[in-house]
């Protein structure tokens, strides 16, 4: 039996992997390692309606230049749609139009957003004069209440607008803003309570960026100006904090409606979004060559998916810390890849409460199970039952963790269930037929599996490297194939047959 | 200590020891068909195999496919005194039920323990169910003749039938161990667990060296019997025997255990086809060496070649005993 088709493979893989990579680090200037490069975030925005069977005007705000960022590139996909871009002094919008649409509709838009810190808002447009604001009955009491309270411990607009918004939402909420808030929302209040009192203040929509996110929607902001300085400044309403968050786009900062559908109901808009560094000139460049053949890769497919992709294309390097650690080292685990499954979810927990929650789960699973054995069911009925119990342990713990304050706890949804459930009975059984020993060894063997590999597929390094190289994959296939192949010891052999050449020196 | 303990992997090489990794990619995987694994994982066909092969196993008093049939057990069990019996696809002794005796309706196991009819009809029911199959598939129960277990081996045990582990390679006797059931082993076989494993020399079916928890022992830990006297008999017949299981299966890297039974000799009581590596811990010898000798020598050998070549080439002295005390070989 000749090994030479073998190697061949290997070798092809190795070689067709190092030079898809090198091809593109060259032709596309991708970095070898994140970080030395610009961030650049894409965002893709779905809009989602159904039509009502005539004519339809989307409306939707669209992000500009803006402090910390700036837009690169901006593309729609809208098949049958007219399309215009608008731009006034409230920033700018896009406006599709059809004739004639019926049933669920779609439309895309995205943009490529660059991180650059020295980039600064544009010119601020001055504050349109204040209308008056009329209260009814009893609210007008309570609003002036509001105002005059907080108006007496401020110095300034900023000031009352920070005093204004922990009266309405923190801690020190009183009956007033509770009174207030039956008719209502706390944002639109807050606008309103600042423009009875003089102050120009309107709400903003933004998106705050995280790597990977998707189906996100825009979070509600408040700007406040003030006269003696000439500018707006940013509030977070429920926290009264002054000042962007550095992750934060603004999606819409002139005080209009971030979405209007005419013609259509169920409106709503999703965000995705995830980040990549590249050279500054290379994402300007990137888009010429968006079309061509060669550069066929996930890069081409919607954001939605890419992001999904982020996270399929690090299981290769779990798998390969699962057979590194199984051949090499001679780890034993429950269930071959449930480590990576168990490492996804880290990676969503992060470690130390993916940690505990994964303990608290499978020991509260174990005892339940224990239980169980006594009924002497089928094996398909008391996996199930497993499940159910695993489902109800989640559910208990998210609740507890929640009520407790520590929402770190609420996380523990991400775990794999139906892979938990499989563990605990393959656990269970192991500790009735080995012993508690076999259990801890094996356990152990998971946990400490799942950590390497979480820590492997965490690493920024390599999750740069596996999401813009694609030829990695073929190196990493290559390099599984080969230990796949090796048939010499085990770190862990050397210690089980330890006895047999110790005793040579012996006698 | 033992964390503490390492070796190298030029030693473990110089000695032969054949690690996981050798043995799945190297011998599993290049002798033994996946195809013909059904053959042992399943003791019923393994003992419908052997019966056409002329290879003596306990004898099979009946089997019970269908929950139907568990009614009609007792029909089967009148005029057998003592009866096994156990799930053809169970792993591990699982769902294995030994009775010694029955008299009137009452079935006493090993331990003294009296069951019922209906007990037996319960085990019986919850082997088909596939209680202790793998996977819980539907299971086939087997019922077969006790075995008579050797008196001259019996104070070298503790509770439990002590079986011979032959590994056959291509149909040559490589390397067999005895497995002493212990009171740290609850009886069980199973190295791992604390019994005590035997290397036996292959020419003779004397003990070589005696193994508990990886550390030599050179008596049986509850009897105190001298581990030294062990010597199995009629050993070229149980050779024969296992070695006959290569033409039976085609498997080429084969496990068999083994039992001697008073009155019928040594029997074969299931295969392997993925046996464990600690037998060349009991034997104090790795595999690889025997392994190669037999990789080169020609096929077609009938299995009294094969056994003879085996027991002149792989003949060693006994470690157990010094040899200031021994008169003459064991040989």
């Amino acid at each position: 039996m000749s090994r030479l088709p073998f190697y061949l493979i290997v070798g092809v893989l190795m070689l067709a992997g190092i030079a898809m990579s090198v091809q593109r680090h060259v032709q596309f200037e991708i970095p070898w390692v994140p970080g030395e490069q610009r961030k650049v975030w894409e965002i893709e925005a779905l809009v989602n309606f159904n039509a009502q069977d005539g004519p339809v005007m989307v409306d939707m705000a669209l992000p500009s230049h803006q402090a910390g960022f700036r837009v690169l590139t901006e593309n729609t996909a809208s098949s049958g749609y007219g399309l215009a871009f608008k731009a006034d002094d409230f920033g700018r919008r896009a406006e599709w139009s059809i004739r004639d649409a019926a049933g669920s509709q779609q439309l895309y838009y995205s943009v490529q957003m660059l991180v650059s810190p020295d980039s600064q808002a544009p010119d601020l447009t001055p504050p349109p004069p204040l209308v008056d604001i009329v209260w009814e009955r009893p609210y007008d009491t309570a609003a002036n209440h509001i105002v005059e309270r907080a108006w007496s411990r401020s110095a300034d607009n900023y000031t009352f607008a920070r005093e204004l918004m922990l009266d309405m939402g923190g801690e020190r909420q009183g009956e007033n803003a509770r009174l207030l808030l039956t008719q209502y929302e706390l944002v639109p209040l807050t606008v309103r309570l600042l423009n009875h009192a003089g102050v120009n203040a309107r709400e903003v929509s933004g998106l705050l960026l995280e790597d990977g996110r998707r189906r996100q929607s825009l979070t509600q902001w408040i700007q406040v100006f003030d006269e003696s300085e000439e500018q707006w400044a940013l509030f977070n309403p429920l926290s009264g904090e002054q000042g962007k968050p550095d992750n934060l786009l603004l999606w819409e900062a002139g005080g209009q409606a971030v979405l209007e559908v005419a013609g259509g109901t169920n409106s709503r808009v999703n965000f995705s979004m995830m980040t990549h560094s590249q050279p500054a000139s290379a994402a300007v460049r990137n888009h010429i060559s968006e079309d061509t053949l060669l550069n066929f890769s996930i890069h081409s497919l919607p954001l939605e998916e890419q992001a999904l992709f982020q996270t399929i294309l690090l299981i290769p390097i779990g798998a390969l810390m699962v057979v590194f650690l199984r051949v090499l080292v001679g780890f034993k685990t429950s269930g071959t890849f449930m480590p990576v499954l168990i490492a996804l979810a880290f990676i969503q927990t992060t470690l130390m409460t993916g940690l505990i929650g994964f303990l608290l789960v499978v020991a509260v699973g174990l005892v339940i199970r224990n239980y169980l054995s006594y009924l002497n069911l089928l094996l398909v009925a008391r996996v199930s039952a497993v499940i159910i119990t695993v489902i109800a342990i989640i559910s208990i713990f998210s609740v507890v963790a929640y009520k407790l304050g520590l929402n770190a706890g609420l996380t523990i949804t991400f775990f794999p269930m139906i892979i938990l459930a499989w563990t605990i009975e393959r656990m269970s059984i192991l500790w009735e037929e080995e012993g508690p020993k076999e259990v801890l060894i094996q356990g152990g063997g998971s946990l400490v599996t799942a950590v390497l590999a979480y820590l492997a597929m965490n690493n920024p390094w390599v999750r740069h490297i596996t999401f813009n190289f694609l030829g990695v994959q073929l190196i990493l296939m290559a390099l599984i194939l080969l230990l796949g192949n090796y048939t010499g010891y085990r770190l862990l052999e050397l210690r089980r047959f330890q006895p047999i050449t110790d005793e040579e020196k012996s006698p | 200590m033992k964390w503490l303990s390492w070796t190298t992997p030029g030693k473990l090489r110089s000695k032969g020891i054949i690690g996981m990794n050798r043995r799945n990619i190297r011998y599993i995987g290049r002798y033994n068909n996946r195809r013909l694994f059904p053959l042992v994982d399943d003791k019923l066909k393994t003992k419908l195999l052997a019966q056409q092969h002329g290879i003596t196993s306990p004898a099979l008093i009946g089997t019970v496919t269908t929950q139907f049939g568990v009614k009609h057990i007792l029909d089967m069990l009148t005029g057998h005194a003592g009866f096994v019996i156990k799930p053809a696809k169970g792993s591990g002794g699982k769902g294995i039920l030994v009775i010694e005796q029955s008299k009137d309706g009452a079935y006493v196991k090993p331990s003294g323990a009296a069951l019922n009819l209906t007990d037996i009809e319960r085990h019986v029911s919850n082997i088909l169910s596939g209680l202790y199959s793998l996977g819980g598939s539907p299971d086939v129960a087997m019922i077969e003749n006790l075995i008579h277990f050797d008196e001259s081996l019996m104070a070298y045990t503790y509770e439990g039938v002590p079986d011979i582990r032959v590994i056959i390679f291509k149909g040559y006797p490589v390397m067999a161990m005895m497995r002493l059931s212990t009171a740290a082993s609850d009886g069980k076989a199973n190295l791992h667990q604390g019994a005590v494993g035997v290397g036996l020399d292959i020419a003779t079916g004397t003990a070589l060296r005696g193994v508990q928890f990886d550390r030599p022992c050179y008596a049986h830990p509850d009897t105190g019997h001298d581990l030294a006297s062990l010597a199995v008999p009629d050993w070229k017949t149980l050779l024969l025997l296992a070695a006959g299981c290569y033409e039976m299966t085609g498997l080429g890297y084969l496990g068999t255990d083994m039992v001697l039974d008073r009155r019928h000799g040594p029997m074969l009581l299931e295969l392997n086809a993925r046996p464990g590596l600690a037998i060349q811990m009991t034997n104090g010898e790795g595999l690889r060496p025997r392994l190669d000798m037999i990789e080169a020598q020609p096929e077609d050998q009938s299995p009294a070649a094969r056994v003879a070549f085996a027991q002149q080439h792989f003949a060693r002295h006994s470690e157990l005993v010094f040899p200031a005390d021994m008169p003459t070989s064991t040989a």
